[in-house]
């Protein structure tokens, strides 16, 4: 029974030591696999583009970081029951997250585009080379139309719960069969061995992809931003953490003021795409 | 609490059982075969083939089911030359994987309950019909195979409830089954708690079926 006690009251100390330890610390939820965005190197270590512009974030805070995993579907719900503190995990800021957490200024964007293997049909779509769907011109609009005929009848994959599964959703190129995956990878694989006909995601994380696998993937039709596609990636912030978000803010004008933004998107990505 | 979430979520939430449904009794159907053949084949005096018999039952029971899905699914899909195979036209779709990675992992639970079920009749039953003059092909038909389905019932009801919550694990191949319906509910509106609690309802309420015509079978054949 002594022992029991004593081991416990160890438990107790350990795990209070430990809260202790963390409170002062900001802790970023990012999910690890959406390269270049963030992902993991072979030892298991977060890295990518916002990885390293979380460290620099904090630093213009003047506080402690600490990156922690989550899964891309349990990362709104993850902020919410306070597992982490922000989001930095590639999120676009819409309209329909906005309802439920805060967004930080946008420190990147992202445009969206179609990927398929070399030599499918879908090949060779005449469109002009991005749409804004925010403000849709003439020529935006017949590239919708041309897209939803050459979708009709197709498998496109997207991962769950992103601005691409809500942008097919949305309707704007007609009824396509949407199959849904838990993480980009398995999007990718499901592209390669022939089930999905198209797929759609960021750019850079086809591009990535095709570089890294050496598998043919190639990008088709036009760049998609605005509308479904939210306002640039921010920073992810519960409602009431006002604080936080103000300092955040502040880290990002420093940061792009600096310079540093441009410099580590343009190392990540292979161009600027800070915002 | 959302209870609105909640009343809004149960419609959709009950069509996709309809899918789970189908992934079960076709899974459980299959399974069967299997589970017989199996349990024939490892009570065979071979060794060849029922060291085979006994080699995939280890497999399927030593592995986890995630894993199996994993591997028929994005496995199998990675081979370029199976690919070219008409084995594809089945393996291409989400739904026929999941339904041949839970009907292999059921048949290999079944066949060793079936086993079990067999080797637990009393020698003295075979015996008895022996000495009737009874031939084996009818003592095999008419004595065992009745007697082994009844020892195996409550296992077996085990089994069919623990193969209605692998289920669940189908969701990870894109299909939309229960689980894959919440999580798609979850990744609009945020709010786990509430639509999983709908979602685990309903799989209890399955099981509260299963297990009750499970209940009725064995009383109507105990002896």
């Amino acid at each position: 029974m002594n022992i029991l006690k004593k081991f416990s009251l160890g438990l107790l100390i350990t795990l209070f030591l430990t809260i202790s330890a963390n409170a002062d610390k900001i802790r970023i939820g990012t999910e690890g696999a959406y390269p270049p965005w963030n992902s993991k190197d072979a030892s298991g270590k977060l890295i990518g583009f916002e990885v390293e512009l979380a460290w620099t974030l904090c630093r213009y805070i003047g506080q402690q970081c600490e990156m922690v995993e989550q899964d891309w579907d349990g990362m709104i719900p993850g902020l919410i029951i306070k597992k982490f503190d922000v989001i930095m995990a590639g999120m676009s800021i819409t309209d329909e997250r906005l309802k439920t957490i805060n967004f930080s200024q946008g420190y990147a964007d992202e445009v969206a585009s179609l990927a398929v293997m070399k030599g499918s049909s879908l090949e060779g779509m005449d469109t002009p080379a991005g749409i804004n769907l925010s403000k849709p011109n003439s020529a935006a609009k017949k590239a919708l139309k041309t897209i939803t005929a050459a979708l009709a009848g197709k498998t496109v994959c997207v991962q769950t719960a992103t601005i691409h599964q809500n942008f097919l959703d949305s309707g704007d190129v007609g009824k396509v069969n949407v199959r849904t995956y838990k993480t980009q990878d398995e999007v990718n694989l499901d592209l390669t061995s022939g089930r999905c006909d198209a797929a759609l995601a960021a750019a850079v994380a086809f591009s990535d992809y095709a570089e890294k696998s050496g598998k043919p993937v190639v990008l088709v039709g036009p760049t998609f931003s605005g509308g479904a596609f939210g306002n640039g990636v921010g920073v992810g912030i519960r409602k009431d953490d006002t604080e936080l978000l103000k300092a955040f803010n502040s880290a990002i004008n420093k940061a792009r003021k600096n310079g540093d933004i441009s410099r580590i998107a343009t190392k990540w990505f292979g161009f600027d795409a800070s915002m | 609490m959302d209870f609105t979430l909640m009343v809004t979520s149960l419609p959709k939430l009950l069509i996709a059982a309809a899918v789970t449904l189908k992934l079960l009794s076709l899974s459980l159907l299959f399974g069967i075969f299997i589970g017989l053949l199996f349990a024939i084949l490892r009570l065979n005096k071979n060794p060849l083939i029922n060291k085979f018999a006994y080699g995939y039952s280890y497999i399927f029971r030593g592995t986890p089911l995630l894993v199996q899905i994993f591997l028929i699914y994005f496995g199998l899909g990675q081979i370029e030359y199976f690919r070219s195979t008409f084995l594809w036209v089945v393996f291409k779709e989400p739904y026929w994987c999941a339904i041949i990675a839970f009907a292999l992992n059921t048949g290999a639970y079944t066949s060793e309950i079936l086993r079990s079920a067999f080797q637990t009749i009393k020698p003295g039953i075979v015996e008895a019909g022996k000495s009737l003059g009874v031939s084996s092909k009818i003592i095999f038909y008419k004595i065992q195979i009745p007697i082994a389905i009844r020892q195996s019932l409550p296992a077996y009801g085990n089994e069919i409830i623990l193969m209605m919550k692998g289920t669940s694990l189908a969701s990870t191949v894109t299909l939309m089954d229960i689980t894959g319906v919440a999580k798609y509910i979850i990744s609009t509106s945020f709010k786990p708690i509430e639509v999983f609690i709908v979602a685990g309802g309903i799989y209890l309420f399955m099981t509260f079926v299963i297990h009750n015509i499970i209940k009725f079978f064995e009383k109507k054949y105990s002896f």
